[in-house]
């Protein structure tokens, strides 16, 4: 059993209101110090048995088609023992 | 014979029932077309219609683009069927990348539902020619994620090649850039749309009928392109 962590985040360029909602929040909660709130989304995918090279490329193709678009997103993917 | 223009339904489509009324009153056939479906039935034309496909998990049109339905529709895209796109179809038109750029969360976070101002900028697209440039047009809006975004270079190509067929006059509702509404593929085939044509068709529902435009421009497109007879 792997687990393997994609994160997703929109590209710096991109305006992020909801970001920008939660800071506004965090300012009225009294978090001092926060220059930006960036928002986004973590996929965690439990996998059965090991993350070989194959699986970990057939991955990393669904994180840049499915789980992220490219034209507003980045991507990482994390393999936890 | 007359166009037959299919309506493709996703599960949580909400307006593929206007879309069809839309193209009836055009002078069409509107043709239910089904996600699951890998099959376009021979249509003329294709309008992928509003809603929110697949409950717009994910992001809006991410999960609509693997459906069977849609590896028939970018085949016949690039072969030059004509494709309207609106609103969630714009959506999934860009996710598809028929079409560049991205529709992201409204600027003021708010959803958004009302009659909208429009300036028509390009007729020269199978759905828009139809109308004259400059033409103004008022058809409803309403969306949470309609936000157009594009790198600088994309925005600029777009507009040098005049591929922004409508802009948003008065206010920009949704933080487009270029308060752009909606654009074409470089062919003129594939337009995508943020406000809805199809809710503008007739003067008991609609702020005007401005909307059936788009319908008319592609049935005049296909005649004068000798696939249908007047």
């Amino acid at each position: 059993m792997a687990i393997v962590v994609v994160d997703v985040a929109l590209k710096h360029e991109i305006l992020d209101p909801q970001g920008r909602a939660v800071m506004g929040a965090l300012v009225r909660l009294g978090l001092t110090g926060v220059a930006d709130v960036r928002q986004g989304k973590q996929f965690v995918l439990n996998i059965d048995g090991d993350v070989d090279e194959a699986k970990l490329a057939q991955i990393h193709e669904i994180a840049s088609t499915l789980l992220s678009n490219s034209v507003i997103e980045d991507f990482t993917v994390q393999v936890r023992p | 014979m007359t166009p037959r223009v299919g309506v493709i339904t996703f599960p949580g489509s909400l307006d593929d029932k206007d879309a069809a009324r839309a193209i009836q009153l055009a002078g069409g056939i509107s043709v239910a077309l089904w996600h699951a479906e890998a099959d376009l039935h021979g249509v003329e034309a294709v309008v992928l219609p509003g809603g929110f496909s697949y409950g717009d998990y994910l992001r809006c049109g991410a999960i609509a683009k693997f459906s069977p339905v849609m590896e028939k529709l970018v085949d016949a895209a690039n072969g030059g069927l004509p494709i309207l796109g609106i609103c969630n179809g714009f959506q999934v038109l860009t996710e598809s990348h028929l079409l560049p750029g991205a529709l992201t969360r409204n600027d003021h976070l708010h959803f958004i539902c009302r009659d909208q101002k429009l300036r028509i900028e390009n007729n020269n697209s199978v759905w828009t020619s139809d109308f004259e440039i400059g033409q103004e047009i008022l058809i409803p809006l309403k969306n949470g994620e309609g936000g157009y975004v594009a790198d600088e270079k994309t925005l600029d190509e777009l507009e040098g090649e005049g591929r922004v067929i409508a802009r948003y006059l008065e206010i920009n509702p949704n933080g487009s850039r270029r308060d752009i509404a909606g654009i074409t593929n470089a062919h003129g085939n594939v337009v995508g749309i943020m406000p809805h044509p199809e809710h503008a068709v007739e003067k008991l529902t609609g702020p005007s009928i401005d909307g059936l435009g788009f319908f008319t421009s592609l049935l005049k497109s296909l005649v004068n392109e000798g696939k249908v007879t007047a």
